[in-house]
């Protein structure tokens, strides 16, 4: 007879870099069930969204997550023109596209390094890390600093891409085609990453719409859904680029994906490179009327999505956000069961998920009229019914 | 001399206790370790578990689920162990000091050696400020 071992996976586990809990119940070396609990990060930003006033709102949404840190802001910003009716100038549409693709080169290579570390292949983290670095650096230079960029506001971008940067940003771009080149070589033609990877934590097309995964991890299981072209926001509706689809679903589809879109996005920058106008960047608005309005970006993880309600002050008064992890996070209960457990810890970090953007709150309310006991509780009853018992016997023999 | 804080000077192993941070202070700490930075050179690795690591670093606000388990964190390393706040959140909770879900910062959970601000502060300030903390501690053994 075989029985169920429950193994935790954090709250603090080497795995993660982020506190998070997972606890995988196994038959042998086989995982049945998986739960997940969440709320280890969660900051209450919706809340404190609607006591920032509208300028300050990029500043808190780009720390919902570090690694998304302008998809958020984007989206943001996105929802807010749309309920006020913006005319966003164009150079500033590029720039947020090109911004965009640089943070999702950035993320994705360091999923394929988290990835490569997962696997035991630690020289993959280092290298693709290593490649990463470069872009932080551009980001530095155009933005003033390596991660939170401050560069989304309400109407156009805080800053402007000088041409003075531009010849280092083309040059950073070309530089990276050989790396990715190398890292395509060598992850997609490596027989021991084959083995590993390939028929692994398989999300097939059906569990992939049942589960409404999106962005990465929808396009490797064959549903082609990008919001970058489905409804293009920024400046994507003047460039072309390809949306990259795999049928098979399994962690090496997902792997190849990111990968492949990685020289996507470089294209992308370059397009942008050469096509932006000169001129303003900023729209300049001060006033925003009463309205509401949504927003949706494609994040390096899949579609992100802010819904924002005015009633004509200077703050919002509801703002609600969707992250891409919170349901890409969730088919893990279907990738990761079916599995060995040497397997789901690649599996669950096939997603690229961020936990802090999917984190929810959960309160635990105490029902009055419900009670729940516990052993002492029944101790206690089972004592007063002995006492109980004793007294009726006593009444009764002198009654 | 003290010895037991002598030995400190050498090769501190950290372990990385995130309360709910953004992610970016614990990718920025990660970032250390590869080739660019590549703290390992300076004897500092990462460890899986807290009883075997000399430092905790700290990133985030703590919430009132992260804060219960940050005590026990600390209350299961190895004294001495010291305490590395990294990133404004750690140092003095910046934006998120009003929120529904921030009891406290994390001085008040764990005492603190050295505060990092930055937003993520740069790999150079946490290699600063770890080399701060050394000249600290040597002077104190
Ligand atoms: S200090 Fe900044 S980068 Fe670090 S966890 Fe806080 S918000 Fe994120």
């Amino acid at each position: 007879m075989s029985h169920k071992v429950i193994i935790p996976i954090g709250p603090y586990h080497p795995l993660q870099e982020e506190p998070e809990y997972f606890r995988l119940y196994v038959e042998g070396e086989k995982v049945v069930d998986i739960d997940i609990v969440i709320g280890y990060m969660h900051r209450g930003i919706e809340e404190l969204s609607e006591h920032k006033h509208f300028d300050q709102v990029p500043f808190l949404v780009e720390r919902i997550c570090g690694i998304c840190s302008t998809s958020h802001p984007l989206a943001y910003v996105n929802a807010m023109e749309d309920l006020a009716g913006i005319e966003v100038p164009e150079r500033a549409l590029y720039i947020r596209t090109i911004i965009a693709e640089l943070e999702r080169i950035h993320s994705h290579l360091l999923w394929l390094g988290l990835a490569g570390h997962f696997i035991g292949y630690n020289t993959v983290w280092m290298w693709a890390w290593k490649y990463r670095e470069p872009v932080l650096d551009i980001f530095e230079m155009i933005t003033g600093n390596r991660n939170h960029y401050a560069m989304m506001k309400v109407g156009g971008v805080r800053r402007d891409i000088i041409d003075d940067d531009i010849p280092e940003l083309k040059k950073t771009l070309d530089e990276l085609i050989p790396a990715v080149n190398m890292f395509k070589g060598a992850v997609m033609d490596d027989p021991v990453i084959q083995a590993r990877l390939k028929g692994i934590g398989i999300l097939n097309r059906q569990q992939a719409i049942d589960w409404c995964v999106v962005g990465p991890t929808a396009r490797a299981s064959g549903v082609n859904i990008d919001i970058r072209r489905d409804d293009p926001y920024a400046a994507y509706d003047k460039v072309s680029w390809n949306v990259i689809v795999e049928k098979e679903g399994d962690i090496f589809a997902k792997t190849k994906v990111r990968i492949l879109e990685l020289y996507e996005c470089i294209g992308i920058i370059r397009q942008c490179l050469n096509k932006m106008p000169k001129g303003a960047f900023d729209a300049d608005i001060k006033e925003i009327p009463p309205g509401e309005g949504i927003g949706r970006v494609e994040a390096p993880r899949g579609e992100c999505f802010h819904y924002v309600k005015s009633d004509g002050t200077n703050r919002p008064i509801r703002h609600k956000i969707r992250a891409p992890s919170y349901v890409n996070v969730a088919s893990n209960k279907v990738a990761c069961v079916g599995g060995t457990i040497s397997d789901a810890a690649i599996t669950l970090a096939a997603v690229d998920p961020c936990y802090c953007c999917t984190e929810r709150v959960a309160v635990l309310k105490k029902v009055d009229n419900k009670k729940i006991l516990n052993g002492w509780d029944l101790i206690k009853l089972s004592q007063e019914k002995t006492a109980q018992l004793k007294e009726g016997l006593r009444d009764g023999k002198s009654g | 001399m003290n010895i037991k804080l002598k030995s400190l000077t050498k090769s501190i192993w950290v372990f990385h206790a995130a309360c709910s941070p953004c992610n970016n202070c614990d990718i920025e700490i990660l970032d250390l370790l590869t080739p660019r930075h590549d703290l390992e050179r300076l004897g500092m690795v990462l460890v899986g578990s807290v009883r075997h690591a000399d430092a905790l670093l700290v990133t985030g606000v703590p919430n009132y689920k992260t804060r219960e388990r940050l005590k026990m964190l600390y209350a299961q390393a190895p004294k001495p162990c010291l305490v590395l706040a990294i990133g404004s959140c750690a140092c003095g909770r910046i934006m998120f000091k009003d929120s529904y879900n921030s009891p406290c910062p994390v001085d008040e959970v764990v005492p603190v050696d050295v505060y990092i601000p930055g937003c993520p502060p740069k790999p150079e300030a946490i290699i600063a400020g770890v080399a701060k903390l050394i000249a600290k501690i040597e002077k104190a053994a």
